[in-house]
C-alpha cells in the first residue's frame, strides 16, 4: 500500500468531495450518523490509497490526514 | 504664541499636535477648510490622510486606523455624520478610539450651510444602532476648539470609545487668535487590544458579533459601566455669574457666546441672569443643574434647533424650577440684542409670577 | 510512512460552521495553508466581512477584525495605512463586496491600496438565507427572484474582476475556483501569488473564487460544484484577469 489516509468523523459532513474525486474510489460514505448527524465518510483500510491527498485537497472540513509512502 | 484662524484650521492643528496621525474625511460644508488644512498638515508631519470617497468609507478608515493603533480622525457636516452613524456604533461596539468632529449646519435632510445646533440629539442619544454612548465635547471659541481637540483624543484612549466634537459652521468659520503651547504630545501608551499581526503573543480578535445573548448582555453591561465611570468623571462645564442669578440661561457653543453678550447687556438693566454652559453634552452637567435649581427657580434654554437640549435639562430638573425656551433652527443665528429682548421678557413674567 | 497532509498549524481546533459542501470552509482551509507555508502568522492582519465568512476569526490563529457589511476594503485601508508593512487582507464574499460595499471596493483598488480582497463569489446572500446577490446568474431562482433573476427589473450578473481591471490602481485579479482539485490547487497558487504582490507593493490584488454554496442553491454538495463547472464559470471565465509586473 502506498498511503492511507485517517478521517476525523466527527467534523465530516458527508459532502462526498472525498468520494467523488478518489482516483482509486477508496472511500465510502457510510450509514454511520455521528455527532452532528451527517452520514459520514469512511477509508475502509482494505481499499487501495495512493496517498495522493485529492480527497484532503477537496475537504471542506480538514477532516483527512494523509500518509504515503513504503509500505504499512 | 497666537495665529489668527479659523476655527476649522484650529482644530486640525490641534489635532495634529496632539498626536493625530490619520485623517480621512470628505467634502462637506462648512468644515471643508478642516479638511483642505489635513491635507497638506497631515502629510508634512508624517501622518496618513485620504480624502475618501463617502463619509461611510471615511469612518470605517478611521476604525481601521484606530484598530492598528494611530490617532484617527474625521470630520463632517448633519448629513455626513448621519452616514458615520454605523461606523460610530461600530467604534463603541468594539471599543476603540477615535475622534469625530461636527460642524453642524441647518438639517434636516439637505438643510442648508449655515451654524445650527439640530444635532445635538444624534449626538448625544448616539445616532447609530444599540446601547452605546459617546462623549460629546462643545467648544464655543476657536481657542476652546484648540483646547478640546487634544482632550477629545486623550478621553477616546482613556475609555476606548468614540469622541464627538459638537461645533457649528460658526466657530468652523470665524477667525480668532489661538494658540497651541498647551499641546503636548502624548505618551506613549501600550495599547493591548490593537492588531500588529501576532508575532510573539496570542492572536487578538477585534469583533461585536455575539450570538450567545449571554455573552452580548455582558459585554453591554461592561459598556455601560464604563459610561457610569465617565458620567462620574468627565462632567465638564462653565458658569458665568451664577451666584446670585435668579434666571440662569443654558447654552452651549455659539448659542453660549451669543448668550453672554445678551447677559451683559441684561446685567446692565440690572437683571440677574447667569449662566451655565455646558462643555460635555455627554456625560452631561445633570447635578450641577438639578443642585442649581435648589437657589434658581427659572432656567431659560437658549439653542440653535426646534428644541434638543431642552430635553436634558427638563430631565436633569426633575419637574423643579420652572423652563423657558428660546430656539431658532434652520441656520438662524439670533444676535445677543434679540435674545436680551427675549430673556427680558421671560425674566418679568416670571418676577411676576412669582409675586 | 509519513504524513503528507495535516491540519494547518494556524487553524485553530474549532470545528467549521459551514454548511456541508461549502466553499468557504474550502478558502478557509487554503488560506490557512498559505498563511503555514508563508510563515504569515506574525504579520497578516485579516479582516473579515458580514456573511457567512464572517466567523472566520474563530477559526484562524492570527490578528482578525470584523468590519460592517460592506465597508472591509475601506477598513483594510486604515489598517494598511498605518502598518505598511503588516499583510493586510479583507475576505469578502459578493454583496458585501459588489452590493452594499461596491464604493468601498472600487475606491480602494483605484486608490492602489496595498491589500489583498478574497472575493468569494457564490452568487447568493447565503447567511441571511439566500437572496439574490449581484452575482446571480440570469434565471437563477433566489429567494428574492422566485421567477428567476429577469434582468430587466434585477439587473445583470457583475464581473468585479474585469470591473475592477479598468482601473489602474490594481495590479493583479485573477478568478478562480473551489469545486474540484485542479481549480482548489489553482485558487492556493492565486492566494500565494497575490501576497507576494502585496509584499512587493504592486498596487490592489483580488482573488475572485466561485464556490458552491449547497444549501441556498438548492442543491446537494456534488450538485453544486457541477453547477460552478457548468454554469457560473460561463458566466465568470476563470483565469487571470489583469498582471502587472511583480
Amino acid at each position: 500500500m502506498k498511503g492511507y489516509i485517517e478521517i476525523d468523523q466527527e467534523r465530516c459532513k458527508g459532502c462526498s468531495f472525498c468520494i467523488e474525486y478518489c482516483p482509486k474510489k477508496a472511500i465510502v460514505l457510510t450509514d454511520k450518523l455521528n455527532l452532528k448527524g451527517y452520514f459520514v465518510a469512511a477509508y475502509p483500510k482494505d481499499k487501495e490509497c495512493t496517498g495522493c491527498a485529492i480527497c484532503a485537497i477537496m475537504c471542506p472540513e480538514v477532516a483527512i490526514e494523509v500518509y504515503r509512502g513504503g509500505t504499512s | 504664541m497666537k495665529k489668527l484662524m479659523s476655527g476649522n484650521a484650529a482644530a486640525g492643528e490641534a489635532a495634529v499636535l496632539a498626536g493625530c496621525t490619520c485623517y480621512f474625511g470628505y467634502p462637506i460644508t462648512p468644515q471643508n477648510e478642516l479638511t483642505e488644512y489635513m491635507a497638506k498638515r497631515v502629510p508634512e508631519s508624517g501622518g496618513v490622510f485620504i480624502q475618501s470617497e463617502s463619509e461611510i468609507a471615511a469612518i470605517n478608515m478611521v476604525l481601521g486606523a484606530s484598530v492598528a493603533g494611530a490617532r484617527a480622525m474625521t470630520s463632517s457636516s448633519g448629513p455626513g455624520i448621519s452616514l458615520k452613524q454605523e461606523g460610530i456604533s461600530y467604534l463603541a461596539a468594539d471599543e476603540l478610539p477615535a475622534v469625530i468632529l461636527n460642524m453642524v449646519r441647518g438639517g434636516p435632510g439637505m438643510g442648508n450651510i449655515s451654524p445650527a445646533q439640530s444635532d445635538y440629539l444624534q449626538a448625544t442619544r448616539g445616532g447609530g444602532h444599540g446601547d452605546y454612548r459617546t462623549i460629546v465635547l462643545a467648544p464655543s471659541s476657536v481657542q476652546e476648539i484648540a483646547n478640546l481637540m487634544p482632550l477629545a483624543f486623550d478621553l477616546a484612549e482613556k475609555y476606548r470609545n468614540p469622541v464627538v466634537v459638537l461645533g457649528d459652521g460658526m466657530l468652523g468659520q470665524m477667525m480668532e487668535p489661538v494658540e497651541f503651547d498647551h499641546i503636548k504630545k502624548p505618551k506613549e501608551v501600550i495599547k493591548d487590544y490593537i492588531l500588529t499581526g501576532a508575532k510573539g503573543r496570542p492572536a487578538r480578535m477585534v469583533r461585536s458579533l455575539l450570538f450567545d445573548v449571554k455573552e452580548l448582555e455582558e459585554h453591554n453591561w461592561k459598556l455601560a459601566r464604563k459610561f457610569q465611570r465617565i458620567e462620574q468623571s468627565e462632567v465638564r462645564y462653565e458658569t458665568f455669574l451664577l451666584d446670585d442669578a435668579e434666571m440662569a440661561v443654558v447654552a452651549y457653543g455659539t448659542a453660549a457666546r451669543i448668550a453672554k453678550g445678551a447677559i451683559a447687556r441684561l446685567r446692565q438693566e440690572g437683571l440677574k441672569v447667569g449662566m451655565i454652559r455646558p462643555i460635555t453634552l455627554w456625560p452631561f452637567p445633570v447635578k450641577l443643574i438639578h443642585d442649581t435649581a435648589k437657589t434658581i427657580h427659572d432656567f431659560f434654554v437658549f439653542e440653535m434647533s426646534a428644541g434638543q437640549l431642552i430635553e436634558d435639562v427638563k430631565l436633569s430638573l426633575e419637574g423643579k424650577g420652572h423652563v423657558h425656551f428660546y430656539g431658532r433652527p434652520g441656520g438662524v443665528i439670533p444676535t445677543p440684542v434679540d435674545l436680551f429682548r427675549i430673556i427680558s421678557r421671560h425674566y418679568y413674567q416670571a418676577q411676576r409670577g412669582k409675586k | 510512512m509519513k504524513k503528507v497532509y495535516s491540519r494547518p498549524k494556524s487553524l485553530k481546533p474549532a470545528h467549521f460552521h459551514y454548511c456541508p459542501g461549502c466553499g468557504h470552509a474550502i478558502v478557509n482551509r487554503l488560506l490557512a495553508e498559505v498563511i503555514d507555508e508563508m510563515s504569515l502568522r506574525d504579520t497578516i492582519i485579516c479582516v473579515a466581512p458580514a456573511g457567512c465568512g464572517m466567523l472566520l476569526y474563530n477559526y484562524f490563529d492570527i490578528d482578525c477584525l470584523e468590519s460592517a457589511h460592506g465597508r472591509g476594503a475601506a477598513v483594510a485601508t486604515g489598517v494598511k495605512r498605518v502598518r505598511p508593512d503588516n499583510l493586510v487582507i479583507s475576505y469578502q464574499g459578493d454583496g458585501d463586496l459588489a452590493a452594499i460595499g461596491t464604493a468601498e471596493s472600487f475606491h480602494a483598488a483605484n486608490r492602489g491600496e496595498n491589500i489583498t480582497v478574497i472575493f468569494v463569489n457564490n452568487g447568493v446572500y447565503g447567511m441571511t438565507g439566500g437572496q439574490m446577490a449581484p452575482t446571480t446568474i440570469l434565471n437563477q431562482v433566489t429567494t428574492t427572484t422566485p421567477a428567476g433573476r429577469i434582468s430587466g427589473q434585477a439587473g445583470h450578473p457583475v464581473r468585479m474582476c474585469e470591473v475592477l481591471a479598468v482601473l489602474d490602481g490594481t495590479s493583479y485579479l485573477e478568478r478562480v475556483a473551489v469545486h474540484k482539485p485542479a481549480a482548489i490547487m489553482a485558487t492556493k497558487k492565486a492566494l500565494a501569488k497575490a501576497f507576494q504582490h502585496q509584499m512587493k507593493k504592486t498596487g490592489f490584488s483580488m482573488v475572485e473564487i466561485l464556490s458552491p454554496c449547497p444549501t441556498n442553491w438548492k442543491m446537494d454538495p456534488l450538485q453544486a460544484c457541477k453547477w460552478v463547472e457548468d454554469v457560473m464559470s460561463e458566466q465568470f471565465p476563470i483565469g487571470v484577469v489583469k498582471e502587472v509586473q511583480c
